[in-house]
């Protein structure tokens, strides 16, 4: 018999069961107690390899430092094109030019006259690092963390361990000390190669620093300080405390854009100093996990292996939201904020969340604020319209859920090498085979089966928004596209199997072997996932008759044939580091070939008209002269098609109705700093998404306990069989 | 028995020294300090003199087993394969080729790895050995028919399934607990419950099976005959006499694993987001670091030899028969 009072207990835990989901998610993976706090929730997919600013080049490790360093530029978030403003300097400077014995020159002077170019730039008084002990000083103005003992980091094994911290100004030595790093032995700064071009005297400085380094560290690998402030360097000097020069050889107004990264951020000599210290590195404990900056944001929370959390710098400087932008920008309520100061985002919590389909759920739950459109949740997300253009599904939609689209400073080509005696070479056959196969390569295809219709054809080596791009006929490739009902049409294959012949091989065939023409393709895509692709690209061929032969390996090996030259077609891409077209058509510079250059040149393509107008087009300002010089250099590369232009990628980002002020920016990478959210509607919305359902646990362990009882009763039935 | 353990330690030398040398050929002849340059160093603007100051401080810069250029020892020495793995032996583990120190990031990922592996250990074990319990216990019966049906089936399906299909119903569509991370102390305890019941069930068709077969090898047995004439009930016939004599093989699978609990599972750490060493390793071959590969090779085959060791050790517990000489 039940007792009637075990039946009202029983009764009230299951109510308590059921009803606990009405006030809490159970399934949220963050603490309650920041339920409606500030707090913007990202993920990322591997752990950053350095957060050194003179180091990194990965858009991964500019997530985290781009919100932490302060170049003395950046660009606009609203404008486009993209425009340079200034972030600690007092103005985006104009360079003096000079000659070779040193006199000033007009600014009109012509690029061949200019020997040197002189950056002089100002930062503002009154900027502020982040709290950190490698300022910490005592009462009587000594660092207190500077000379530290072994015993002193017994006990340390993060900086949140030193109990003391301190601050100080910006000053522009902390600018002129961090363009030296790029020269330090041990910092290996990917970008010291082509500065060694421009920068005046640092390929002599990297010396200088070399041999010092080894004098100084007698074998040691980790402890050693070289303090750069010894050692003077005339590229870049200061001038007085808020300003500093940078002098380059010629002209490269380009310079300006590598100064907006954080390769040319400040770097305070005591924080190098502080890290240098013996015993730090063992710990961990070095400029490449704990980046020190004066941005809207500081690393609080370094795990890699879990989590990394910025929160917003205490000492930041007054920046305000930007007041302007594009016409489209007020309307779509990116200017509400005018004015306002910045950030609007107290912290950031980034989990490490390596699998797709988690990152995609959680988004879905609410638990991430933002999110790319994965494949695994294409279908589920976006639908197109009839026009062709895309939108979030009705799901997405009833959740609030917002799409931003913008086409990257990327391309994605298949190149020919144009040293190789089959489809390399300038004849006017090769140049027909090139044509040919250019046309016959259906990338429009390609970007709708395989990228879901992220992306756009490419009609040359530049991506939309850059200078020289051109929209409408005007920009089409001639030689692959025709101009049909307002928008390119590419060739018939017809027409490219007519100039496969007039290259010497009707209906693909090779008349030497009398064979099909047989082309190794290279690619770095292995694996089954890429398998139906490099089907579609062996079908592309086949309709030329081609045969294609698919030689797919590892990245490294990829690398390797490219860099011998050992390769026919190839696939490859490029993301811009700056938004000038001297970035992208520094790619079929013949200089800059691969072969025995080890340049970005893949194709080794090396055609003298090119050569000459892009050594006079990269030097100059975006006037009418240097669009129609590139103009000039784009007809000579689609003539040549040394590349078969590829596709530009579309990205494709998914935010919360709760999120604000977003404008997908293609060059920026400090841009957590202009987003709002809004904590109160998301806590709402998380908890009516993710009511738990108990009832299918409450099922399952009924069906455990009732195909339980057959088994006992059995059991006592055989028990009392055995004992009769 | 301590005679029998340092024979056994010494017997270990050899393994490991022989462990080091083929982890070193499989890895070297796959990639080139080059290749391993050009993924540390990024694939943009990489020159090769970037790649031959990469090489020297990170050590690669010279010959991999021999030394023609040195004298004496130094022959040996003086190469990437001798100052490279040596310190392992001391268990210095070093840095990492992205500079971390790889002991202290061992120490840091053993615990999440530990957090899962645990409490999955335990609690399959029990399960297991209940439901083989249960099924043998119903031999020749309907339930043992298709008991063994479904651990086939069970057995056939992917972990992967496993790891999907709980995460979709548990954590997308009932919301009950979250769908992956990770948090210490108390607060783990919602991120590790939906991990540990998939890595019980998804080892419920094989084990259960295996266990059955033990315990029926045992339950025909004179001993088992013995037991139940003198009228002891079933479940103390298997629970007092079966399970004991069928723990020989059990532990032969189990204790050799416990060891290895601290290496942590790939797949369960990578779905559930948990920080452990599973993935660990497999990042660093996909980054190419061969410190880190290196280190988790030889601390595996160090544990795996001590699970070996504790193995025939714990034959003396549950066997008197067994000596260890």
């Amino acid at each position: 018999m039940i007792r009637p009072g075990a039946t009202r207990s029983t009764l009230l835990a299951i109510s308590l069961v059921f009803s606990a989901g009405a006030t809490a998610s159970w399934n949220n993976p963050y603490p309650a107690s920041e339920a409606k706090a500030n707090i913007l929730y990202s993920a990322f997919r591997e752990r950053p390899k350095t957060f050194d600013p003179a180091r990194a080049y990965s858009s991964n490790e500019y997530l985290f430092i781009a919100q932490i360093y302060e170049p003395p530029f950046q660009y606009h978030y609203l404008k486009r094109p993209y425009t340079l403003v200034p972030l600690t300097a007092v103005s985006v400077p104009t360079p003096g030019y000079l000659d070779r014995q040193g006199r000033r020159l007009p600014p009109n002077a012509p690029a061949g006259s200019i020997a040197y170019s002189v950056y002089e730039i100002r930062i503002r008084p009154g900027i502020y690092y982040q709290p950190h002990p490698a300022f910490a000083r005592d009462a009587g103005g000594r660092y207190l963390y500077q000379t530290l003992s072994p015993q002193d980091l017994a006990k340390i094994y993060t900086i949140g361990d030193f109990p003391q911290t301190g601050t100080r100004e910006l000053v522009a030595a902390d600018y002129v000390y961090q363009i030296k790093r790029l020269a330090h032995p041990k910092v290996h700064s990917p970008i010291l190669s082509v500065m060694n071009d421009y920068i005046v005297g640092i390929r002599e400085y990297a010396d200088t620093l070399k041999k010092e380094y080894e004098k100084i560290a007698g074998g040691r690998d980790t402890g050693v300080y070289l303090d750069l402030t010894q050692f003077p360097f005339a590229g870049a000097e200061e001038v007085d405390r808020y300003t500093y020069r940078v002098k380059i050889r010629g002209k490269y107004p380009q310079l300006l854009y590598w100064m907006a990264m954080p390769f040319f951020a400040p770097m305070p000599p005591e924080v190098d100093r502080f890290f240098s210290q013996p015993g730090m590195a063992e710990k961990n404990l070095t400029l490449d996990w704990y980046p020190v900056g004066s941005g809207a944001y500081m690393l609080t929370v370094n795990n890699p292996n879990r989590q990394m959390v910025l929160e917003r710098n205490p000492h930041y400087h007054e920046e305000l939201y930007p007041a302007e932008g594009e016409p489209e920008d007020g309307p779509a309520g990116l200017l509400a904020d005018a004015g306002k100061p910045m950030p609007f985002i107290d912290k950031v919590v980034f989990s490490l969340d390596k699998e797709s389909i988690p990152r995609w759920n959680k988004f879905l739950q609410g638990y991430y604020d933002r999110s790319a459109v994965l494949p695994e949740g294409f279908d589920q997300a976006i639908r197109f319209t009839g026009e062709g253009d895309t939108e979030v599904s009705d799901t997405m939609k009833q959740k609030g859920i917002r799409l931003l689209t913008s086409v990257a400073a990327s391309t994605y080509y298949l190149g020919f090498n144009m040293l190789d005696p089959v489809v390399g070479g300038y004849t006017e056959r090769a140049r027909k085979l090139r044509q040919a196969i250019s046309i016959a390569v259906d990338f429009e295809e390609q970007i709708s089966i395989f990228e879901n219709g992220r992306g756009i054809a490419a009609q040359g080596p530049l991506a939309p928004g850059i200078f020289g791009y051109r929209e409408g006929q005007a920009g089409i490739n001639p030689y692959v596209y025709d101009w049909a009902d307002g928008k390119p049409r590419r060739k018939p294959i017809e027409y490219a199997r007519q100039l496969l012949a007039q290259a010497g091989y009707p209906n693909g065939v090779d008349p030497a072997s009398g064979k099909p023409l047989s082309i190794n393709y290279e690619t770095p895509a292995i694996g089954p996932e890429r398998k139906a692709q490099l089907d579609w690209m062996l079908k592309q061929f086949s309709k030329l008759g081609i045969q294609l032969v698919v030689r797919a390996t590892d990245y490294n090996r990829f690398q390797e044939k490219m860099r011998k030259g050992d390769a026919q077609i190839y696939d490859w891409g490029w993301n811009a580091d700056y938004p000038d077209p001297e970035n992208f058509l520094f790619l079929l510079y013949g200089p800059n070939k691969k072969v025995g250059h080890d340049g970005e040149n893949a194709s080794n393509y090396d055609n003298p008209e090119f050569n000459r107008l892009f050594e006079r087009m990269k030097n100059m300002e975006n006037t009418p002269e240097r669009a129609r010089i590139i103009d000039q250099m784009l007809d000579i590369v689609r003539r040549d098609s040394p590349w078969i232009w590829g596709m530009h990628p579309k990205n494709f980002l998914l935010e919360h109705a709760w999120m604000s002020n977003t404008k997908l920016h293609n060059m920026a990478n400090n841009t957590l700093k202009y987003s709002r959210l809004d904590p109160e509607k998301r806590a709402e919305l998380r908890l009516a998404w993710n009511r738990p359902v108990v009832w299918p646990v409450v099922a399952v362990l009924g069906v455990l306990a009732a195909s339980a009882v057959p088994a006992v009763l059995a059991y006592r039935r055989r028990e009392r069989e055995k004992r009769r | 028995m301590i005679g029998y353990i340092i024979r056994r330690l010494l017997y270990a030398i050899p393994i490991l020294i022989g462990v080091n040398l083929l982890t070193f050929a499989l890895f070297f002849f796959v990639n080139s300090p080059d290749d391993m340059a050009r993924v540390h160093l990024g694939g943009k603007r990489v020159t090769p003199e970037a790649i031959v100051k990469w090489k020297e401080d990170h050590g690669y810069n010279i010959p991999k087993f021999y030394n023609d250029a040195r004298q004496g020892t130094g022959k040996f020495t003086d190469t990437i394969f001798y100052k490279h793995s040596v310190k392992l032996f001391m268990f210095d583990f070093g840095r990492s080729d992205q500079g971390r120190d790889i002991a202290y990031d061992i120490s840091q990922r053993m615990w999440p790895s530990l957090a899962i592996a645990l409490p999955t250990f335990l609690t399959g074990l029990l399960v297991y050995i209940t439901f083989a319990m249960l099924i043998a216990f119903f031999r020749g019966t309907y339930l043992d028919y298709w008991g063994v049906v479904v651990c086939v089936v069970l057995m056939s399906v992917s972990t992967l399934f496993y790891v999907i299909g709980g995460q979709f119903l548990v954590s997308k569509l009932w919301h009950l607990v979250p769908i992956s991370g990770y948090d210490i102390g108390m607060e783990s305890f919602k991120f590790l419950i939906l991990p540990v019941i998939v890595g019980v069930v998804s080892g419920i068709g094989a084990s259960t099976r295996l266990y059955r077969t033990f315990f029926l090898e045992e339950i025909n047995k004179d001993y088992v005959r013995t037991a139940r004439a003198k009228g002891l009930s079933e479940l103390r016939v298997l629970f007092r006499h079966v399970l004991k004599n069928a723990m020989i093989p059990i532990l032969t699978g189990v204790v050799v694993v416990i060891p290895l609990l601290f290496t942590g599972s790939l797949i369960l750490e990578s779905f559930f987001g948990i920080p452990g060493l599973g993935s660990y390793t497999i990042d660093a071959i996909s980054s190419q670091d061969f410190a880190i590969v290196r280190a988790m090779v030889f601390l595996g085959s160090v544990l795996y030899i001590v699970g070996l060791m504790l193995t025939d050790l714990s034959y003396t517990l549950v066997d008197p028969r067994v000596r260890l000489e």
